[in-house]
């Protein structure tokens, strides 16, 4: 049996969870996942505390102060995989003029119904 | 759990191997976990039939051992174990509880971890395995148990699986377990079909339990009969009135009567 991305994603976040009052102390990383199960596909943000939210949109990291208004402007319901990276295009493009830190370099990982694509 | 170690004499009596569930006997057996098995062939008798798309109907006998025993306010052989799986019980009442209770515990968390219902076998699974362990490690007897697990999820849809104190398990369509088990099950192969409706299938369960039972008149009080359905995406778990077993009850009463007439 496969795991549903919801399933995965609040399994994360109970690991997440149950780290902040441990000895370790919390595990240092926010993410994004992504996943296509039976209902379609899913995003969930979670951060290093053990938040989860599920999104249509997301962003971690500086990056975040610069893409996530794109985003909340140019998202719409239904996109395509190319209106999608085309977004994120857009997004990199406002990183590479806006932000100090010089970053050239991405990796774009797209995941469909099989896994990665 | 201390492991025990017998020092066995060579002399091969089948007895000898019989005490500790941790050994097997010459012959490849494991006779303690056998005699658990005869243990549920007293107990009262369980059916179980899945009906189509419909649902599922969980039948027990209720041996009243006693006239002096007060009446069971709620169900003594059917427990709601999750929202969407439940089970019904054969064999000594009391090993149940315990294991009913690690089932439900066992779902619980799974629900709190991933935040969806647990799928059905993958509840079976974690109770068989409890009992295998008991057939493996520690020197403790096995579980005098058998389950008929009911239940519903995204995955399989509608499932029904028996289990016995091995910790093995199995899917079925139809079957029956306790006192009598075998008469039951021959009745369902010659009357069970994939497609019935819940309303068919409880009347079966009804026949069956008649079939495997010692009293002649069946009596509303003498068995527990339970629906397993889906009603707007919601898992329905219903132990049935006896207001509502009694009209099914006039019903088989009346085909029988209809039937002898020629």
């Amino acid at each position: 049996l496969e795991l549903s991305t919801h399933a995965a994603a609040n399994f994360i976040r109970n690991e997440l969870a149950r780290a902040i009052r441990s000895r370790g102390g919390p595990h240092q990383a926010n993410s994004l996942l992504g996943g296509v199960d039976e209902d379609g596909a899913s995003l969930y943000h979670l951060d290093y505390l053990g938040s989860l939210e599920k999104v249509d949109f997301g962003a971690q990291g500086y990056c975040s102060y610069f893409s996530l208004a794109l985003m909340d402007r140019h998202w719409k319901k239904n996109m395509t995989l190319e209106e999608g990276k085309e977004l994120i295009n857009l997004c990199i493009e406002q990183l590479k003029t806006r932000f100090i830190i010089n970053n050239p370099r991405y990796r774009l990982i797209a995941v469909g119904k099989d896994g990665k694509i | 759990l201390k492991n025990y170690r017998f020092h066995n004499c060579f002399e091969a009596m089948a007895r000898r191997y019989d005490s500790s569930t941790t050994t097997f006997s010459p012959e490849g057996r494991l006779h303690q976990v056998e005699y658990a098995i005869e243990a549920i062939n007293n107990a009262g008798t369980c059916v179980g039939i899945l009906a189509g798309n419909d649902g599922i109907v969980l039948a027990a006998e209720r041996k009243t051992l006693s006239k002096l025993l007060a009446p069971p306010k709620n169900s003594e052989k059917t427990y709601k174990l999750d929202q969407n799986t439940s089970c019904v019980v054969a064999g000594l009442t009391a090993d149940a509880n315990i294991l009913i209770k690690q089932a439900r515990l066992s779902a619980q968390r799974y629900l709190y971890q991933y935040q969806e219902p647990m799928p059905v076998e993958q509840l079976v699974q974690r109770v068989c395995n409890y009992k295998q362990a008991y057939t493996q490690y520690g020197g403790l007897r096995p579980f005098g148990v058998a389950f008929l697990f009911a239940g519903w999820d995204i995955h399989h849809g509608f499932q029904l699986y028996q289990s016995d104190p091995s910790g093995n398990y199995g899917g079925w369509k139809a079957t029956v377990i306790g006192a009598n088990n075998q008469t039951g099950k021959s009745l369902l192969k010659t009357e069970y079909d994939e497609n019935m409706t819940i309303d068919a299938a409880l009347e079966l369960a009804i026949k069956v339990l008649h079939k495997t039972m010692d009293s002649t008149t069946l009596t509303a009080d003498k068995m527990e009969l339970t629906t397993i359905t889906r009603i707007k995406d919601k898992v329905m778990y219903e132990v049935l009135k006896a207001e509502k077993v009694v009209p099914i009850l006039k019903n088989i009463e009346n085909q029988k009567s209809s039937e002898s007439d020629i």
